[in-house]
């Protein structure tokens, strides 16, 4: 018996060891910027809450206008659209951050901004990582987080892995779907643009290449407040312009390392966090979960260890309790 | 010493009892296909995760551990004298995993889908959530082999199957015992990739490993559970001097889950936590109180032989786990932006309702099927 369990211990300690010594060599690096990435900048001092961007995007990707409880007590519906936050029929909204008397906007203290939240294309995305069907995809191109209904299993795992909250799911329907901005892919390969950006009339979202985009917002931070500048409207490189002077803004681009980067970035006179976005480490959620996953799994050469040793201590076992009987 | 079925009536009435919860379980189930998970659940974007999958199938899981921590005991550590225990454990596992799977079908909203989990098109093996459910299918599986003899045995025409089936089964056992080992510690990895929204009381890269630990003790707590339980709803002699034994196992193994789940608290700097006077650190304490409790009773040899402590803190051990998961997934996970989750009356009586047809089964199979161990008389 002794014999045995020692022998147990040995192969489990090989187990152990194998997995171990392996972990530096195994560690996965948070993924980079995709080569011909594309992107959105948000400029929240340029943002007049219009939500024509929400138009654009229920338009582009067909989805439904929807009904607040009022509205639905009272048996009526306008036909505006009142979502309250992104839903499963919203994948792009504007929200409004207010303090105080909410007298002047980009000012944090008493003062007001908007935000426009929208799935943040991430370098390496979480919900990739996380979703066991391989529904959520990043096009390894561009770099957009696409859907997949059919591959989908709608386990959810993606909502609790997305530290942005974005992917929805749709809680009250018999054959639910996943719904999440996937920039417009369907109209960017037949050469537009995604719908936020073509609605937006002031320019405070702009399509265009991620490093085009990226120099655009290092730019504007380098302006000094109250100078009159001309802001692209629509895309990076656009000619119509839009000229007014520069608001005093926060030395930061929110997405430029948040989670190891993403592809829709944004510039604030407020702080980001004030807006509601998350404090984010700069690497990604998957790149921790799969160093583990990969340390303990690597090449399947401690379960099948494990298993060999299993398997001769229980088959010695088993011969002798038939032989004891 | 060799099992026997015990026989007697299957309609009792507490068996009718549990038919009723069973139906209303069953007619919620129905009522969550036709009108979606939000007809019945209070899960949201924010709380995508609720009951079903933190009680049906990350707890329930644990429970469920019974057979495969008996199977390492009697197979890898070779104390065959537990023997007697292992069948019903094994029993009880399987329907607790078999559940878990059917419950699966329930939560996922495009359950019809499930099988690209494993098909190679679009298999993610990256994703945590593979392996938890490669492990967990291929489980079942074995478990419902390793039960299997209980079908054939002492039947005549079965006789080839059975030789057979005892000749190949130390493998089964053995991967009965690999499996577990490894979704039971990837059910606690599942929560890394949620960062921020765990609470650091729980969050860290040492979850599988006290997953592991937990579910091992749990899967002992709840051997000595059932069999005093069976005991005596089910008019048995007790079994005290084995199950004390066996119950000495989990203070040992608890130290070892403390060292690591306390050290990485202070490593990590998460321990003030404790007192930070909410919800959270009120349910930290508890849970670690629940954990104590076992550690303290079952290290003193008299009080182990007493069925009362040892029935005590075997409850409590389960308990211990059940918050721990509940911690992890539940109340330690806040997704912010105002979400808020607590189940709601449908989505309980679901899972009441599954519970009820699980023990239902389990009286079935003891009634009918050779499992608990043969009684012996007029000693």
């Amino acid at each position: 018996m002794n014999l045995q369990r020692r022998d147990f211990f040995k192969v489990l300690s090989a187990g152990v060891i194998t997995a171990t010594t392996s972990r530096s060599a195994q560690a996965r690096p948070t993924f980079k910027q995709p080569p011909d990435a594309v992107g959105l900048l948000y400029d929240a001092t340029l943002c007049i809450g219009c939500k024509a961007c929400e138009v654009g995007c229920k338009t582009r990707n067909e989805k439904p206008n929807v009904h607040s409880e009022i509205e639905e007590y009272f048996g009526v519906s306008g036909v505006w659209d009142d979502s309250r936050d992104l839903d499963s029929a919203t994948m792009n909204k504007i929200k409004v951050y207010k303090n105080g008397t909410a007298a002047v906007k980009d000012r944090e203290i008493d003062g007001f901004s908007f935000v426009k939240r929208a799935c943040m294309h991430c370098f390496d995305p979480d919900c990739q990582s996380a979703c066991p069907t391989s529904a959520l995809i990043k096009d390894p191109v561009k770099g957009y987080v696409t859907y997949d209904k059919d591959a989908c299993c709608g386990c959810r795992y993606c909502q609790v892995a997305c530290q942005y909250l974005i992917p929805k799911f749709e809680y009250h329907k018999a054959l639910p779907e996943l719904v999440k901005c996937e920039m417009c892919n369907h109209i960017l390969e037949e050469g537009g643009i995604t719908g936020c950006a073509e609605w937006c009339p002031t320019g405070a979202t702009i399509y265009g290449k991620l490093d085009d985009l990226m120099a655009e917002a290092r730019k504007r931070l380098e302006l000094k407040p109250g100078d009159r500048y001309s802001f692209s409207v629509h895309t990076v490189d656009s000619d119509e312009k839009k000229s007014r002077p520069v608001e005093k803004y926060i030395d930061h681009i929110y997405g430029e390392k948040e989670g190891g980067g993403a592809q829709y970035i944004m510039l604030s006179a407020v702080p980001f966090q004030k807006l509601g976005l998350p404090e984010m480490p700069e690497t990604s959620g998957a790149s921790k979960s799969e160093t583990l996953q990969h340390t303990l799994y690597k090449g399947l050469i401690g379960p099948i260890i494990l298993l060999g040793g299993m398997v001769v201590a229980t088959y010695r076992s088993t011969k002798k309790h038939q032989t004891d009987e | 010493m060799e099992s026997k079925p015990l026989g007697g009536k299957i309609f009792t009435k507490p068996f009718k009892i549990l038919m009723v919860f069973g139906i209303i379980g069953v007619i919620l189930i129905l009522k969550r296909y036709f009108l979606g998970l939000g007809s019945v659940s209070n899960l949201n974007d924010g709380y995508p995760w609720g009951m079903w999958i933190v009680y049906d199938v990350v707890t329930g899981t644990a429970i469920a551990c019974g057979g495969y921590a008996m199977a390492m005991l009697i197979y890898i550590f070779n104390k065959g004298e537990y023997h007697p225990l292992i069948r019903s454990a094994l029993m009880a596992g399987m329907f607790g995993y078999t559940l878990a799977g059917v419950s699966i079908y329930i939560d996922t909203g495009r359950w019809w889908n499930l099988q690209n989990i494993f098909l190679p098109g679009t298999a993610n093996p990256n994703s945590i959530m593979f392996e938890v459910a490669v492990c967990v299918a291929l489980y079942v599986a074995v478990m419902w082999i390793e039960f299997s003899p209980a079908f054939f045995e002492g039947k005549e025409q079965h006789k080839g199957k059975l030789k057979l089936l005892n000749k190949v089964m130390f493998f089964f056992i053995a991967l009965g015992i690999l499996l577990p080992t490894l979704h039971q510690s990837s059910l606690g990895s599942l929560m890394i990739i949620a960062g921020q929204k765990v609470s650091p009381l729980w969050q860290t890269n040492w979850l599988p490993l006290l997953y592991l630990i937990t579910a091992i003790t749990m899967g002992y707590a709840i051997v000595v559970f059932e069999s005093l339980f069976s005991s005596i709803g089910l008019k048995r002699p007790l079994e005290t001097s084995m199950l004390s034994k066996l119950a000495g196992v989990i203070p040992k193994l608890l130290i070892v889950y403390f060292v690591f789940r306390f050290g990485d608290l202070i490593y990590r700097g998460a321990l003030g936590h404790i007192f930070d006077i909410d919800l959270k650190s009120f349910m930290f304490i508890l849970e670690n109180l629940l954990y104590i409790y076992p550690v303290v009773i079952l290290f003193s040899a008299a009080k182990r032989k007493n069925p009362k402590y040892l029935f005590l803190s075997a409850v409590s051990m389960l308990l211990a786990g059940v918050l721990y998961r509940f911690n992890t997934y539940l109340v330690g996970f806040n997704p912010g932006n105002g979400y808020v989750y607590f189940p709601s009356f449908s989505e309980i009586m679901i899972t009441v309702g599954i519970i009820a047809i699980e023990i239902m089964a389990y009286l079935v199979f003891v009634k009918t099927l050779p499992v608990l161990p043969q009684v012996k008389h007029a000693q």
